[in-house]
């Protein structure tokens, strides 16, 4: 059976472009970069290609990127790093949508004389601008709120954000762990202090994620050991991943226009078809502001995790928001900070597309759909002829 | 994924005993929209008084559609006497098996069955009501159902609790009260877990009375604030007079005199002095309270 992956807000296929310049760093070129010889010095040099890739993907220098293991890694070492640069100040402002890679951390800070505020999305997922800039003051040494929402793919403004953080020196982190590489970006345009990226969300392979820290901006170091990264990030660099990570950059900075212009069309139609015969259903989150390759859809009175089981039968890959899927008992925090009712919360699917998909794919998910839906509509007690 | 047994995903793809019985004898609902799963099973019997069929509609994940369907085939041919002895243990056994955090399915499954027998009994007019009094509020389960399921499944800890029931698996304000009833039910051979908040100590120095006012903001008041995206902060302890301030949400809710009274002070109360009173830090209280819809 072939497999339709729409689930690439979750992890993304490896390029090959990406598999084939990796390859040589994991068998023949294995040396260290930090050795003093040629065989360990060249390895160095690809490090340095990457991190230039890498940099003009975002717009930025090269000397502004630091390579870590993942996008959690990142988050972890800018949120921590940026606080512990400035111990006068005790405040932390965030979203009630972040990803739990920093939401976790943000709660976490509460336990350690941190007081975390949590700014709330409007019913579309669109952020409450107006409380941001009433809680951002002088005691506020932070700010993360995301980039995208992983999902329901709602882009938040955050050069807005960025230069709000500015103008009180406050540290503006963000995480773009779902925007680098589905949205244009240019650092040198904006005032966004550190940025969180991950290499399995572009086509890059799991185990690499990079940090973006402006000059000038005080981070105090996260992990410790040599002197790797230039004191920012210690441990013998993940050499195939970094230049992988490079790759994938190089690629989406090519291809970003055109290709996401492609996705977005393909996203819509799947999109539109889904709207058009599956009565009770409902897009959640704004969509104008949006990831061209999200679209986040709850059918009524039916539960996620069974769509996606029976979606799974035909090869389908989707994710839920739905309290089953997640091992808690709750619905998607997103869904629920939107105030998506409860009825609409348990049946939410994402479908993320990358720019692997074809329209093929479309219409067969267009065609399987709406029976599947059906179908679990007649075993729902909820649903009245 | 979940790793669920061959049963489990053949009951799911195939239920059995799909529907509603138009002149049924018995009717049970349970579960809601709000939590995620909900049950309608229906009944009717021969004249010999036993189930001659049984049919489920059910709102929720693969393994509580497995669950309906296998209890349908369960009851059916079973007077109500040997219906009523099926357990949520019947029902999970009969799938092969379910994930520890799926059993919640099963005990739906129990619960509906005895919803349809008692409004059999009541000749049609009762329906299923809450017995006992409501320990989780985000979910609605009553000290009743928590020690039967602990009784019944020989749970021992607060996370088996809401695998089985849900109660405890929202804000995590009632995880003190399910461990009481823990070990109400399973008696003295039930150790007090790690992790678990002190008992009231007898006699606090200052600054052990302020970190047990912390500890028990942190551990039983903010995580209820918390879901309702609202925050806490204390400011102070001055004798018995614990200073907070409410932040986010909370700090606009109306509700803030309900829930500094309500919540603040008899968790502290109960977790470190009789004695500890609550008021909101003035500096704060005077702030202007930002609305949202």
């Amino acid at each position: 059976m072939k497999t339709i992956y729409l689930d690439n807000n979750a992890t993304t296929q490896v390029a090959d472009e990406v598999f084939e310049v990796m390859k040589p760093f994991l068998c023949e070129l294995y040396g260290n970069p930090s050795s003093m010889h040629t065989f360990g010095g060249q390895v160095a040099h690809s490090i340095r290609t990457a991190r230039e890739q890498v940099a003009s993907l975002l717009g930025c220098d090269p000397s502004e990127i630091v390579f870590t293991s993942c996008g959690t890694e990142s988050d972890n070492a800018a949120i921590k790093g940026a606080l512990a640069a400035v111990p006068h100040k005790r405040k932390v402002i965030t979203s009630r949508v972040e990803h739990p890679a920093v939401l976790s951390v943000c709660r976490d800070l509460e336990h350690h004389g941190y007081l975390v505020l949590e700014i709330g999305v409007d019913k579309d997922g669109r952020l409450h601008m107006d409380e941001l800039r009433r809680e951002a003051d002088d005691n506020t040494a932070l700010i993360t709120i995301m980039y995208a929402n992983n999902e329901t793919g709602v882009v938040f403004p955050v050069e807005e954000i960025a230069d709000l953080a500015a103008e009180r020196d406050i540290v503006f982190h963000t995480d773009a762990v779902q925007a680098v590489g589905k949205i244009p970006l240019n650092l040198a345009r904006t005032r966004i202090d550190m940025l969180s990226l991950s290499g399995h969300k572009l086509h890059a392979p799991k185990g690499v994620g990079a940090m973006f820290v402006r000059k000038g901006t005080r981070v105090s170091p996260f992990m410790l050991g040599g002197h790797q990264e230039g004191g920012r990030r210690a441990g013998t660099e993940n050499v195939a991943g970094i230049v992988a990570i490079g790759k994938a950059c190089e690629l989406a900075a090519t291809n970003i226009a055109d290709e996401n212009e492609r996705v977005r069309r393909l996203r819509d139609r799947l999109e539109d078809a889904i709207l058009a015969t599956c009565p009770d259903c409902r897009v959640n989150g704004d969509r104008v502001n949006r990831l061209p390759n999200t679209t986040n859809i709850s059918f009524e009175y039916i539960e996620g995790e069974a769509i996606l089981l029976m979606l799974d039968r035909y090869g389908i890959c989707a994710s839920s928001g739905s309290a089953c899927t997640s091992g808690s008992l709750e619905p998607s925090h997103v869904l629920r900070a939107m105030g998506v009712p409860f009825t609409a919360a348990h049946g939410s699917i994402r479908f993320s597309l990358s720019r692997y998909n074809t329209q093929d794919e479309m219409d067969f998910v267009a065609e399987k759909l709406p029976p599947v839906i059906h179908h679990l509509r007649e075993l729902s007690p909820f649903v009245t002829k | 994924m979940w790793d669920y047994t061959d049963k489990v995903r053949d009951h799911f793809f195939n239920p059995h005993n799909v529907g509603e019985i138009e002149d049924a004898d018995g009717v049970g609902e349970v579960g809601s929209l709000a939590c995620g799963d909900a049950l309608k099973l229906t009944f009717k019997l021969d004249k010999n008084g036993r189930i001659a069929d049984a049919r489920f509609k059910t709102f929720g994940c693969a393994s509580a559609i497995a669950s309906s369907s296998v209890l349908t085939d369960l009851i059916r041919g079973k007077t109500l006497e040997e219906a009523l002895k099926v357990t949520n243990k019947d029902i999970a056994e009969e799938l092969g098996g379910l994930p520890e955090q799926k059993m919640h399915c099963s005990v739906m499954g129990r619960e509906a069955l005895e919803a349809a027998i008692e409004n059999y009994r009541s000749g049609g007019t009762r329906k299923h009501e809450l017995e006992g009094h409501v320990v989780c509020t985000c979910f609605g389960v009553t000290d009743k159902e928590i020690e039967r399921v602990v009784e019944e499944n020989d749970l021992t800890t607060v996370e088996e609790v809401t695998n089985y029931c849900k109660a405890g698996g929202g804000c995590g304000g009632c995880h003190g009260e399910i461990e009481r009833i823990i070990q109400r039910v399973q008696g003295a051979r039930m150790a007090r877990p790690h992790g678990a908040p002190a008992k009231r100590p007898a006699k606090l120095t200052n600054i052990q009375k302020i970190r047990l006012v912390e500890q028990t903001i942190d551990e039983q008041v903010r995580p209820a604030l918390r879901a309702h995206g609202g925050n806490i902060e204390l400011v102070d302890v001055i004798g018995d007079k614990v200073i907070v301030a409410f932040r986010g949400m909370c700090a606009q809710c109306r509700l803030t005199e309900f829930t500094m009274k309500d919540v603040v002070e008899a968790k502290l109360r109960e977790f470190v002095s009789e004695e500890l009173y609550v008021e909101e830090d003035a500096d704060s209280a005077g702030e202007p309270h930002a609305h949202r819809e």
